[in-house]
């Protein structure tokens, strides 16, 4: 069992939870994940490491509330434990020899691209931060990216906070502009990847995706996790899960994810159900 | 006077239409008369050709005679002397092919139902024992062991009975191994899974979950951190599929991944917050005891037709005998010298059927099994929306890539000797891990050797 040391609710979708995990905590990097179960009927579910400290022995994860098992996991509050945490898992993401990067991190995905923007930061690194999200009240870590970018441009879908527009809007006037970029890191939903990726590939620019793909073990055991990069097929758990996002198949990896989408409505009702009762 | 009847007792086991439908155990046990009078046919040779062919070299006929006097903790003790997981063995092990196939019954009319007996005895001691089991003597050094399967746990239960403190590493939440993610509740329930690993906890061993080895913590490490001796038994690895179109097609599943959302995380139970499709008409492809189960269990999750695609024909199947005709008698069909070469889609990605080419058997192969060539122009299409890829697996490269100085063959598979010793020094390795894909008794006995190895290892270490 492991130990919910701190929690925090970053808007009224997204959660922030300290784990009590040393094991993975002391060996965590930024683009690695976990896989937890929250109790015993749980089902596994893959969270991108938000960040770890390794003296407390804590690792953080930021979560949205989408589905049963996140629902069940943010009734959870601190002090409370959770069944199963395993990591650190998949291969970390390579900051090697990187001198300047534009992180663009949309929605919850800017929980896994800021622990990425923090270390090319403090190695160094010249960050741009483009993060989007729908509006002013789901804004999450903006404090936090401030502090680790050189640039940073916040975007919202309905112009309620930052500048309106999306991602792409921002990263493509970046570009125009004459920035040049070894290269871009980007992290959040599919659909934001496949068109970030999109324009990159226009400019010429490495561009690396952060996949999260349906799991269970997350060791390479099932192959669940698969997707077609450059015509191979790759396993998100044990190749990635940072893979070259101009070979990604966007299309097969979206239609893949919603490969449950009728049972993991049904479920997420009754876990609504159930907590509104205990409630 | 021996029983001479040429036929063994059978099994009593539940009706195939009612089984197909539910998870509940298929074979259901021996009673005490029947366990005793199967007892009666054992002539109790001398020159004991049954312990020869068991890999783990149990003493048959001691505890069948054990058996016969109605003495069955006697004969556990018996069992268990060499055998870490006796409830387990009587239900997985392939016996037609080791003890039961060196049984000089066999020659002329049925083999002892050695296999039979084994569970009885097992199921006996587990309902009735009282007695605790003690934990052994402390000899003061220690064992590290990765992977909870069968080849790790009797590792481990061996060690822990010569006093080593002992430590398994398992990268699951669960221990078992293939034994509660692999094999289906039908064949060995996982209570009985459990029981065996609650034994061996009472032994001292300690079983730590959720530690993947190569990741959260590494072979060195685990040396710094004073273990003398690490055994890996981290199992056959990742799936392999075909190559073929439409591979990776919504419902088309690797048997490892079906098996798992399954057995393991029990997606059968309403309770469970983990899906597996319900489908229709579901193809396994592959001819072996994992095909078996995958089909199996789907015909449980409710679908009306499954059909087990093998390119080769019935003969060559790897199955065992046994697996094929519980299949059958459950109404999968067989659909052998076929071979699928393309999935097909809808519009929306899901599987709508499985185009496959009929098959001829040619000249035989390095493996001597004949060959099979394709008919020309004999494609036909299945009418599915499932496919279960059970066509083997490659060995997990996680700690062969953190570990300096494993070495391993073209295949990935540990190099280790007749003793388990892999090219590293106070490194053992065996099961899947070493062999590739084979069977639970075969692990057991590389645990069990590998065990005596490492014994020895540290006690010449310290002289």
């Amino acid at each position: 069992m492991y130990k919910i040391v701190r929690k925090k609710v970053l808007n009224p979708t997204v959660t922030l939870m300290d784990i009590d995990a040393p094991m993975v905590a002391k060996k965590a990097e930024p683009g690695q994940f976990i896989i937890l179960r929250v109790d015993e009927s749980g089902e596994r579910i893959p969270l991108t490491v938000a960040d770890f400290d390794r003296d407390k022995g804590t690792v953080t994860i930021i979560f949205q509330i989408v589905g049963a098992t996140t629902e069940k996991l943010n009734a959870k509050n601190e002090g409370d434990y959770i069944q199963d945490f395993v990591g650190p898992l998949g291969v970390e993401s390579h900051t090697d020899g990187l001198k300047k990067v534009a992180v663009v991190g949309g929605g919850v995905g800017c929980a896994i691209a800021y622990p990425i923007a923090k270390k090319l930061h403090n190695l160094g690194c010249e960050v741009h931060s483009v993060v989007g999200f729908r509006n002013k009240d789901l804004v999450i870590l903006e404090e936090e990216f401030d502090a680790v970018s050189d640039k940073l441009c916040m975007m919202t879908d309905d112009g309620s906070h930052g500048t309106k527009g999306l991602v792409t809007d921002a990263l493509k006037q970046l570009i125009e502009s004459g920035e040049k970029y070894d290269e871009v890191i980007t992290i959040g939903p599919l659909i934001m990847m496949k068109f970030v990726c999109a324009l990159t590939k226009q400019y010429g620019i490495k561009t690396v995706v952060s996949m999260n793909p349906i799991m269970i073990d997350g060791t390479g055991m099932c192959g669940g996790c698969r997707l077609s990069v450059g015509g191979e097929t790759k396993f998100a758990c044990v190749d990635g899960p940072d893979f070259d996002g101009h070979l990604v198949d966007f299309d097969e990896a979206i239609e893949r994810s919603s490969m449950y989408k009728p049972f993991e409505r049904k479920k997420h009702e009754e876990v609504c159900n159930l907590l509104k009762k205990q409630g | 006077m021996p029983n001479m009847s040429l036929k063994k007792n059978e099994m009593p086991a539940q009706e195939p239409n009612i089984r197909n439908k539910n998870f509940s155990e298929v074979a259901l046990g021996y009673s005490k008369e029947t366990a005793v009078d199967e007892s009666t046919r054992c002539l109790n040779c001398k020159n004991k050709p049954c312990v020869e062919g068991c890999p783990v070299n149990i003493d048959i006929p001691a505890f069948i005679q054990k058996v016969q006097q109605e003495d069955f903790e006697g004969a556990y003790d018996i069992i268990s002397s060499s055998s870490s997981l006796p409830a387990v063995c009587g239900r997985v092990c392939p016996q037609e092919t080791q003890c039961e196939g060196k049984c000089v019954r066999g020659i002329k009319g049925d083999p002892v139902g050695i296999g039979r007996l084994e569970r009885f005895v097992a199921d006996w001691h587990n309902e009735n024992s009282t007695a605790a089991v003690t934990k052994p003597a402390s000899n003061g050094h220690r064992a590290a062991i990765i992977g909870a399967g069968p080849a790790g746990l009797t590792c481990a239960g061996d060690l822990a009975r010569m006093g080593y403190q002992v430590t398994v590493y398992e990268a699951l939440h669960l221990a078992g191994g293939v034994l509660v993610y692999g094999i289906p509740e039908f064949r060995l329930p996982k209570a009985i899974v459990q029981k065996e690993i609650d034994g061996l906890k009472a032994l001292g061993v300690e079983i730590n979950t959720n530690t993947v080895v190569g990741k959260t913590i590494t072979v060195d490490e685990l040396f710094e951190q004073g273990f003398e001796a690490i055994f890996i038994g981290s199992g056959a690895g990742l799936p392999r599929f075909m190559g073929i179109p439409g591979e990776n097609l919504k419902g088309v599943y690797s048997a490892n991944e079906f098996l798992t959302r399954t057995n393991l995380m029990k997606a059968y139970n309403e309770d469970s917050d983990t899906p597996v499709q319900r489908a229709k008409n579901v193809a396994v492809v592959g001819g072996g005891n994992v095909a078996m189960d995958a089909a199996r269990c789907a015909k449980r999750l409710g679908a009306e037709n499954v059909y087990i695609v093998y390119r080769r024909g019935e003969a060559e199947m790897p199955a065992r005998n046994e697996e094929i005709e519980h299949a059958k008698e459950e109404g999968i069909i067989f659909k052998t010298l076929n071979n699928p070469v393309e999935i097909l889609g809808d519009e929306h990605k899901f599987v709508t059927g499985m185009k496959c080419i009929e098959m001829e058997l040619g000249e035989p192969d390095e493996s001597g099994r004949r060959s099979p060539v394709e008919k020309k122009g004999s494609e036909f299409v299945l009418d599915v929306d499932c496919v279960i890829m059970s066509i083997g697996t490659s060995p997990n490269p996680l700690i062969r890539n953190t570990t300096k100085g494993l070495e391993t063959n073209r295949r990935g598979c540990f190099v280790a000797d007749e003793n388990g010793l892999t090219s590293r020094e106070g490194v053992y390795a065996g099961g899947d891990a070493v062999t590739g894909a084979a069977t639970v008794i075969l692990a057991m006995g590389a645990g069990k050797t590998a065990a005596k190895a490492m014994d020895e290892y540290i006690k010449n270490k310290q002289g």
